[in-house]
């Protein structure tokens, strides 16, 4: 089309001088994972530099930064996929437990096979999502209150629910159920000898890609982008706002319950309160990757870059021989100049306009 | 029953006979007859509380009328979505709620439509949508610089035109512009005006919904003035001069009471201003 238009167009040669200087500058400042990115680079010249181990540059330090960072950036990706689509879920976090319990006692409670218990535990999740998101679209109240309560009413049920069947506040002996060893070699294996890197890892990258793709290219990414923008906008032009926004709960609780299931295949074993807290950090990892908190704008890759920041600070604080209580507070300046570079960079790149 | 073709004209594409449409005990419209045809510009004009907006719902399908037909074609339907008056090559571009800011061009030119290239994630064909949104917007006259830059870095005329021109290419046959013009500068509102005049000469029915006669005046075929749920007017172009428009709008005999009631208004003030400028002078001395 190009070859056409442009001989026939009176005017090109005055415009193209008009935006020539910054188009290009101006499209990757556009880009919401820009400043995750400078972050990164930084955060893992900080470690780098303080590291006592030797380690932290090295193929050994990736590998345990990047198992961090996985669990997080699994579960950051559907939240910063949520996100964009103008919603929250803060019930992601306790779903990690909430799924792994589910998973923990449909296998030794119930004595159901491994394949069919991880099977119908994606389905609970679900299913919860499904709730979160049907609740929020036909309430029309904030998915902050609506997976609020979710959050609280999971909690809840994790302790009371497993305090009641095991009288523990965990549930052990999942590896003894016919299965185990082909779900972990799936869910929760290492490879690449002697570095040990985690097969979450390779699911990370994964589902980041997949992510980004339905972002950039699927009709569905478009839709996400769209409720989230303007979600008044989409409807008149017929984008079905309440199921684009039901299906990104699902995904969102969906990537929190395959966690859930790796960590309980890892550890052999599930405390009734594991995951809880973790919400904030996904969130966290969204918004470093430039996620607005309004929706409509952001990225999957920004949100990975998000998780890797958060995984080398858990990883790096730790190989510097710090105490890793400090890693919060390291988190929360992370958050507050990455958010702070973001809103910068999109006021410029929007030309003074937005 | 559509024998009212008195005229040698082109059958009307949309027709309202009668139609009324309450809310519990308030009526909003009230026996609203109107008449659309390809290939010309129906200015509706009215005031704030005028109804206008209840009738862009009722045409668009977002709300059902109370009583009386409406007709496509010929047809008598009955509207149960906004999707569905799509559907039906009705479409609707409401003031601000066109276009999604911070999407690109392309994106919100084909959004809700997008050309998939198939397979299990639906990819779009991204080449062709861009190629296809460049070249009908320049056909419409609007010279995009970028395609790829967000709509919320365009003007207010312009994001009017890139919604228009969507439309047009997802076969409108009606096109409903809400009060395109109100938010927008003289220059913009130019702008919109010609994409209006665009839409009309490649045949589609244009209904503009405005409050400013001016604007009407400039692209109107034909013109019905709503006043308080009623249709008062129905006038074709040489029926009327831009003059009788305005007057009619401001609403006339009203208008002048109220330039009286200014008057007194005005010199009640003046004499409680001087009263009170006596008063400190003396208290000053």
């Amino acid at each position: 089309m190009s070859t056409t238009t442009t001989p026939t167009a009176t005017s090109p040669p005055a415009r193209d001088e008009r935006v020539a200087q910054t188009a290009s500058l101006a499209r990757l400042l556009r880009r919401p994972e820009l400043g995750a990115l400078i972050g990164a680079v930084g955060v893992f010249v900080l470690f780098a530099v303080v590291d006592q181990t030797g380690q932290f540059a090295s193929l050994h330090g990736l590998a345990r930064w990047s198992d961090s960072a996985a669990t997080i950036g699994i579960v950051a990706v559907a939240v910063a996929l949520l996100m964009i689509g103008g919603e929250f879920d803060l019930s992601a976090g306790v779903m990690v437990g909430s799924s792994g319990l589910v998973l923990g006692l449909l296998v030794t409670e119930l004595y159901v096979m491994m394949w069919p218990a991880i099977l119908l535990t994606l389905v609970f999740a679900a299913a919860i999502g499904a709730m979160n998101g049907w609740l929020v679209v036909k309430t029309r109240l904030p998915s902050f209150i609506v997976t609020l309560a979710t959050f609280f009413s999971l909690q809840g049920l994790n302790l009371g629910l497993t305090k009641m069947i095991t009288d523990t506040v965990r549930v052990s002996g999942i590896d003894d159920i016919p299965g185990f060893d082909s779900a972990r070699a799936v869910f929760a294996t290492d490879f690449w000898e002697p570095y040990k890197f985690r097969i979450a890892v390779v699911w990370w990258i994964g589902l980041t890609i997949l992510a980004t793709v339905v972002l950039a290219r699927a009709r569905f990414g478009n839709w996400i982008t769209a409720v989230g923008g303007d979600a008044n906008a989409a409807r008149n032009t017929g984008v079905p706002v309440a199921r684009t926004k039901i299906l990104l709960f699902m995904f969102t609780s969906m990537s929190a319950a395959l966690v859930g299931i790796m960590t309980a295949l890892r550890l052999r074993s599930v405390q009734a309160g594991q995951g809880v807290g973790e919400e904030f950090t996904y969130i966290i990892a969204a918004v470093v990757g430039g996620c607005l908190l309004t929706g409509g704008f952001g990225s999957a890759i920004g949100a990975s870059v998000g998780a890797s920041v958060i995984g080398m600070a858990f990883i790096g604080i730790a190989f510097a021989g710090w105490n890793t209580d400090w890693s919060f507070l390291f988190l929360g300046v992370i958050l507050f100049m990455a958010v702070m570079v973001n809103t910068i960079i999109s006021r410029r790149a929007s030309g003074g306009r937005g | 029953m559509t024998t009212i073709a008195v005229t040698t004209k082109s059958e009307p594409i949309l027709e309202l006979e009668g139609v009324g449409k309450q809310f519990g005990s308030v009526i909003a419209l009230r026996d609203i007859s109107l008449h659309v045809r390809p290939g010309t510009v129906t200015c509706v004009l009215g005031d704030n509380g005028a109804g206008k907006s209840t009738l862009i719902k009722t045409l668009s399908g977002v709300h059902q009328p109370s009583g009386g037909t409406y007709r496509i074609e010929g047809e008598e339907v009955n509207l149960s979505s906004p999707r569905d008056a799509l559907g039906k090559g009705i479409a609707t571009v409401y003031q601000d709620l066109a276009t999604v800011p911070l999407m690109s061009v392309w994106r919100n030119f084909f959004l809700g439509s997008e050309p998939t290239r198939g397979g299990p994630l639906r990819l779009i064909d991204v080449r062709r949508a861009k190629e296809i949104a460049r070249k009908e917007l320049l056909a419409m006259g609007i010279d995009i610089r970028d395609v790829e830059q967000p709509v919320g870095t365009l003007s207010g005329g312009e994001r009017q035109a890139v919604a228009i021109a969507r439309a047009v290419y997802f076969g409108a046959k009606v096109l409903i512009l809400d009060e395109p013009t109100s938010a927008l500068g003289v220059k913009q509102s130019g702008v919109v005006l010609k994409y209006v005049v665009q839409a009309k000469e490649r045949g589609v029915a244009v209904i503009f919904i405005t409050h400013n006669p001016h604007h009407a005046y400039l692209v109107g075929d034909h013109f019905f003035l709503l006043n308080r749920g009623r249709m008062i007017e129905d006038w074709e172009r040489d029926e009327v001069s831009l003059d009788a428009l305005v007057k009619a709008m401001a609403g006339g005999a009203e208008l002048e009471s109220l330039a009286h009631e200014l008057k007194s208004l005005g010199g009640e003030v003046a004499e409680a201003a001087q009263e009170e400028i006596a008063e400190m002078r003396e208290t000053q001395l």
